[in-house]
C-alpha cells in the first residue's frame, strides 16, 4: 500500500465516524467534550454553526451518526449523540444569541428568495445573512419551520422549542411574506432577485387510489401526511377507536403514535415487508410498540371494506420474503387467504413526492422522469443558473439535517454566483491539529475508556402522555446522566499521528495496544494485508494507516477500525513518534475563503 | 491521567485451544519506562502462553530484583508467582519445583540479578537441569540505579555518559551450554517474530531452558555506540537459523527439501524444524554450538536463535530419582507407608 497522506484533510476526517457520517459534518466528539466539560452554550454553538438546529435536531434527528459510531463496534451500542445534543441545547445560556454573527448594516445589495421556510431555506439565510445579503423568505404557513412545523407532532418536538431556533434566524432581518403561497415561478423570475432558493419539500403525500373502496371509504381514510398537519393545526381534534396506519417509515410512526393520542385505542401499523425491512428508526418503532401499537408486517393492503355506506375494514394479504436468484429481497403473495382487520379510520403513510406545480414547464428549469429538477450534485444549481434548489425538493425526500447540508452548499453557490465567481472554487474545510499532551501521563483530553453502558432516557408516564399530545414524551437527559453519556464519548477526532522517522521500532506501542490495532510488517497490497495483521481487519470500510518505511524496512500499520484513541501508544512511544493531535475539521460554509 | 488500560479488547480475537482469550494472559500496566525492551519480551510471554493454550493456572512465574524481575507483574496475571530475594530466583524455583513437579516454570531474571549477585544460583541451576524455562532481559546495565555497566556488557561497548566499558563481559548463553543445560537461545526484545517461537519452544522443553534475550535500556544504554542498543542490535545480529515449533497436537504440514531441515523432537513430542544452510553447525552438538557462538563474536556479530538443544538431557527429577508425583498430592498413607516396607528397606541394608 502506499503510505496514507494525512495531510489530505478527508483522512482523519473520515476517522471520526460520526463526523463523517453527519450530512453536516458536525464536529461531534467535540460538542461532547464540552459537554462533558460542563459548557453546554459552548457546546450548543458548535451544533449550532454547523447543523443550525440544536433543540429540534436533538429530538428528532435521523441521527446517521449513531449507527456509525466507533462505540457501537467496540460494544453493544454506540454513544446517544442525539440526546446529548439536546443536553447541551436545554441546558444553554439564554445570552446564547450574543455569540452569533453581527449582522451588517449596510446591505451588499443582492437580494435573495427563499422560497418554502422549512430547514434547508433557513440555513441559507442563516449563512448569507451575516455576509450582508438581503432575503425574502416566502411560506405558505404562518410561521418558519416548514415540514418540522407542519408535520412533526409536539409530544416529540414542542412548538417552542422549534420557534425558538426558527426566529434566531428570522430575527437576522429576514423579510417574511407567510401565508403567502408561491403559484408561479415566472412571476417570482419577474421580480429581478439576484437569487432563488427553492426549498419546497416533498409535500404531497402518497395514495393509494386504485385500491377498491377508496372512494366509498374516502370520509375515513385519510392521506397521513395532510391529517399530521391537519392535527398540528388544530383542524383534527379526533378519530375512531380503531384505526389501521398503512406503511412502515418514520411518518407511519408520527401518525399510529398522534392516533393514540386522538382516541385511538385500537391503533395497528400494517407493514407491507418484513419488520426487519421497515424504513422507519428503530428508536421510533421501538417508541410505538411501547405506546402498544402492534406493528403487522408481511400484510400487503388489497381492499377497504365497505358495509352499508361506511368503513368497517380492511383486507391484506399474507406477504413473505426472501432473496431472488440475485440476492436481492423479494416480496411476494403467500396465495394465504386474505386476512380482515376492522376498523374505523385508515391512515396511509406510504410515502411522500415532489410536486411542483407552481413551475411553470417554460420557466427554464429542466426536470428529470421522475419530476425531480436536473441539478449539479455538488452546487444544487439548477438548469437556470440564478435558481438553486434544496432539502426535500431537490433529490426527494429525505431527513432535516440532510436539508441543512443542502442549505450550506447552497448558500456558498449562491454566494459565489452573485460575486460572479466559479462555483466549483468553493471554500475549502476549515482544519486544524492540535498536540494534546502536557505531562508524561496527563492529556488535554479525558482519555479513560469507560465501560459505562448507554444511558436510558427518561420518558414521561404512558398513561399521562397519552392523554395531551402537546405533551413531551422524552425527557432528555438530565445533567448528571448525561455526563455520564458524554464520557463515553471515544474522542475520536483525538488522532493517532505517527513520525516514522523518529521510530527506533520497540515494539512498545504494539504491546500496550488494547485493542491490538498496530502492526510493524512488510508492506504489501490492502487485501493481502488485511490479512496479516495482529487482529482480523475485516472491516474495508475503516481504513489502515499506512506509515512509509521504518528503518528497518518494515511499515506501520494500523488498522483504524476499533482504536479506542487511548492515548496508550503515544504515552508508552520513548521517542514520540506517536502524537495524540486533536483533528477539528469543520465544514466550509459561505463566505470563507 | 492514565495509570489504567482500557478494558475493551478487539472483538474479533479468537480464543486459543484451551478456549482462553489472550486477556487472561495480560498483566498489570507496565510501569517500566517508555519503550523498555522488557515489555515486548512480557508481550512475547503471553502471546507464547497464548499461542500453547497454557492454562495460567499451572504456570509459576518467578524472579529476583530488578527492572526485569518487577516485569511479572505485567504478563501472566492469573499465575502464580513469587518475587525472591536478589539473585536468589533460582533457588526458589528449584524448591518449588522440587515440591510440585507438574506445573510450568517460568523465571525472569536480570543481567545484574543473573550475571552478578545471582552467578552461584544461576550456574547450579543449571548444572542441575532444573525443568524451567530462565529467561534473561539483557540490557547490559543496571537500569534502576542509573545506568552502571552490568557484568554482560560488552568489552568497548559506550554508555550514554560516555564511558567505556573496559571489563570482559560475561557470555550467559556459552555458560549455559557449557554446564549442561538441555535448550540455549538468543533473542532480541525487538524481534517477537523470532523470540515468540523460541519461547514456545522453551516451555516445551524439558529440563533447563535458558534464553538470553537482549533488551534495550531505552535510558540509559540506547546511544548508537552501545552494544546493547536497538540500533546496533539491528545492525549486528544474525540469526542460526530460522525454525517453527510444531507442538506434538498438531499435525505436520510443512514440507521443506530435507538437507536443509533439522527436525529435534522435544519431550513432549513437539518437534522443532530448523531451516539453515546445509553447512551450518550442528545444534545438537556442544562444541560445534560454542565455536559457533565464539566465531560470530569474533567477527562482531551477535548470533540469535536456537544456539544449542539437547533433548535427550535429563532434568534434576530423573537424575535425584525424585517422588513422580507433587508433594501436595502424597496422603499419609503414601507418607507413611507402613511397618512392613520399613521392614523391608532395613531388611535392604542387611
Amino acid at each position: 500500500m502506499k503510505p496514507t497522506d494525512i495531510e489530505d484533510p478527508e483522512y482523519f476526517h473520515k476517522v471520526i465516524d460520526c463526523q463523517f457520517a453527519c450530512p453536516a459534518h458536525t464536529p461531534v466528539p467535540e460538542y461532547i467534550r464540552l459537554i462533558s466539560e460542563k459548557r453546554y452554550t459552548d457546546a450548543y454553538m458548535v451544533n449550532w454553526v454547523s447543523n443550525v438546529f440544536p433543540g429540534v435536531l436533538g429530538r428528532v434527528c435521523d441521527r446517521p451518526c449513531e449507527p456509525a459510531c466507533r462505540r457501537g463496534r467496540v460494544e453493544k451500542e454506540p454513544v446517544a449523540i442525539c440526546r446529548l445534543k439536546r443536553l447541551c441545547a436545554d441546558n444553554r445560556d439564554l445570552g446564547v444569541t450574543a455569540r452569533f454573527p453581527a449582522i451588517p448594516h449596510e446591505k451588499n445589495g443582492k437580494r435573495i428568495a427563499l422560497i418554502g421556510g422549512g430547514p434547508a431555506s433557513l440555513t441559507v439565510a442563516r449563512d448569507l445573512m451575516p455576509l450582508g445579503y438581503s432575503i425574502d423568505l416566502y411560506d405558505e404557513q404562518d410561521k418558519g419551520g416548514g415540514f418540522m412545523r407542519s408535520q412533526l407532532p409536539s409530544f416529540r418536538l414542542p412548538e417552542a422549542v422549534l420557534a425558538t431556533e426558527v426566529n434566531y434566524i428570522l430575527d437576522m432581518g429576514v423579510t417574511t411574506y407567510f401565508n403567502h403561497r408561491v403559484e408561479s415561478m415566472r412571476a417570482m423570475l419577474a421580480k429581478g432577485y439576484d437569487a432563488l432558493f427553492v426549498g419546497t419539500g416533498a409535500p404531497r403525500g402518497r395514495d393509494l387510489p386504485d385500491l377498491p373502496g377508496r372512494q366509498e371509504g374516502d370520509a375515513w381514510i385519510h392521506v397521513g401526511l395532510n391529517w399530521l398537519a391537519g392535527v398540528i393545526f388544530g383542524h383534527v381534534t379526533s378519530i375512531g377507536k380503531r384505526v389501521l396506519v398503512i406503511g412502515g417509515g418514520n411518518t407511519a410512526m408520527d401518525c399510529c403514535r398522534t392516533a393514540r393520542r386522538l382516541g385511538g385505542t385500537d391503533v395497528r401499523v400494517m407493514v407491507r415487508s418484513p419488520r426487519a425491512e421497515m424504513k422507519a428508526s428503530p428508536w421510533e418503532i421501538e417508541d410505538a410498540l411501547g405506546e402498544d401499537i402492534p406493528i403487522v408486517d408481511n400484510h400487503s393492503p388489497l381492499d377497504f371494506v365497505i358495509e352499508d355506506g361506511r368503513l368497517v375494514g380492511m383486507r391484506f394479504e399474507k406477504m413473505r420474503s426472501g432473496p431472488d436468484a440475485v440476492g436481492r429481497l423479494r416480496t411476494e403473495p403467500t396465495g394465504e387467504e386474505p386476512v380482515f382487520f376492522p376498523c374505523d379510520a385508515v391512515l396511509l403513510a406510504v410515502g411522500q413526492m415532489n410536486a411542483f406545480p407552481w413551475i411553470e414547464a417554460d420557466a427554464g428549469i429542466e426536470f428529470d422522469k421522475y419530476g425531480l429538477p436536473v441539478l449539479d450534485p455538488l452546487t444544487l444549481q439548477s438548469s437556470l443558473p440564478q435558481v438553486f434548489f434544496g432539502g426535500d425538493a431537490a433529490f426527494g425526500p429525505r431527513n432535516i439535517i440532510t436539508a441543512v447540508a443542502h442549505g450550506h452548499q447552497a448558500a456558498i453557490s449562491i454566494d459565489l454566483f452573485c460575486r460572479g465567481e466559479s462555483l466549483r472554487n468553493r471554500p475549502a474545510p476549515q482544519v486544524n491539529l492540535a498536540g494534546q499532551q502536557m505531562g508524561v501521563h496527563d492529556w488535554l483530553y479525558h482519555n479513560q475508556v469507560t465501560t459505562t453502558e448507554r444511558q436510558a432516557v427518561p420518558m414521561l408516564a404512558k398513561a399521562k402522555s397519552l392523554k395531551d399530545r402537546l405533551l413531551e414524551v422524552e425527557l432528555g437527559f438530565d445533567r448528571q446522566v448525561g455526563q455520564a453519556e458524554a464520557l463515553r464519548c471515544l474522542n475520536c477526532d483525538v488522532q493517532t499521528v505517527f513520525r516514522a522517522d523518529l521510530c527506533i521500532e520497540c515494539d512498545a506501542c504494539v504491546d500496550v495496544c488494547p485493542e491490538s490495532c498496530i502492526n510493524f510488517i512488510d508492506n504489501g497490497p490492502e487485501e493481502e494485508l488485511r490479512t496479516r495483521l495482529k487482529a482480523p481487519a475485516a472491516n474495508p470500510e475503516q481504513s489502515l494507516y499506512v506509515s512509509v518505511p521504518v528503518a528497518s524496512g518494515k511499515v506501520m500499520v494500523k488498522d483504524e477500525n476499533v482504536c479506542l484513541h487511548c492515548s496508550l501508544c503515544a504515552e508508552r512511544c520513548p521517542t514520540s513518534a506517536w502524537e495524540m493531535q486533536k483533528f477539528l475539521y469543520l465544514s466550509a460554509q459561505a463566505g470563507q475563503p | 491521567m492514565t495509570f489504567f488500560r482500557p478494558a475493551f479488547r478487539h472483538p474479533e480475537l479468537p480464543p486459543n485451544a484451551a478456549g482462553y482469550l489472550r486477556q487472561d494472559y495480560e498483566g498489570g500496566i507496565s510501569t517500566l519506562c517508555a519503550g523498555c525492551g522488557h515489555d515486548s519480551i512480557c508481550n512475547a510471554i503471553v502471546q507464547a502462553c497464548f499461542e500453547l493454550a497454557l492454562p495460567p493456572h499451572r504456570i509459576v512465574k518467578m524472579s529476583g530484583i530488578g527492572c526485569s524481575s518487577k516485569s511479572p507483574a505485567y504478563f501472566l496475571g492469573k499465575s502464580h508467582g513469587f518475587n525472591s530475594v536478589h539473585g536468589r530466583m533460582p533457588s526458589i524455583a528449584t524448591g518449588a519445583n522440587m515440591a510440585n513437579r507438574d506445573l510450568i516454570y517460568l523465571g525472569v531474571s536480570g543481567d545484574g540479578d543473573t550475571a552478578s549477585i545471582g552467578m552461584g544460583q544461576f550456574i547450579h541451576a543449571v548444572r542441575r537441569n532444573l525443568d524451567m524455562l530462565y529467561i534473561v532481559m539483557n540490557n547490559g546495565c543496571y537500569g534502576l540505579t542509573k545506568g552502571q555497566y552490568s557484568a554482560t556488557a560488552d568489552k568497548g561497548s559506550k554508555g550514554k555518559k560516555g564511558g567505556v566499558n573496559e571489563l570482559e563481559s560475561i557470555d550467559l548463553c556459552e555458560l549455559a551450554i557449557q554446564l549442561g543445560a538441555g535448550f540455549v537461545a538468543r533473542s532480541f526484545s525487538g524481534d517477537k517474530q523470532q523470540l515468540v517461537p523460541l519461547i514456545k519452544a522453551g516451555l516445551s522443553h524439558r529440563g533447563m531452558s535458558f534464553i538470553d534475550v537482549i533488551s534495550p535500556c531505552v535510558t540509559f544504554n540506547n546511544n548508537p555506540e552501545s552494544t546493547k542498543s536497538y540500533h546496533w542490535v539491528r545492525e549486528h545480529s544474525e540469526a542460526t537459523n530460522t525454525f517453527d515449533l510444531v507442538p506434538f497436537r498438531r499435525p505436520i504440514t510443512a514440507e521443506y527439501a530435507d538437507e536443509t531441515v533439522q527436525e529435534v523432537v522435544l519431550h513432549d513430542n513437539s518437534v522443532i524444524h530448523l531451516h539453515k544452510h546445509r553447512d551450518a553447525p550442528d545444534i545438537t552438538d556442544r562444541r560445534q554450538a560454542i565455536d559457533n557462538l565464539e566465531d560470530h563474536k569474533a567477527q562482531g556479530v551477535i548470533l540469535t536463535g536456537v544456539l544449542y538443544a539437547n533433548p535427550d538431557s535429563a532434568d534434576t527429577h530423573d537424575i535425584l530419582h525424585t517422588c513422580e508425583r507433587p508433594l501436595n498430592s502424597l496422603t499419609e498413607a503414601d507418607l507413611c507407608p507402613g511397618s512392613p516396607v520399613l521392614e523391608a528397606i532395613n531388611a535392604a541394608h542387611r
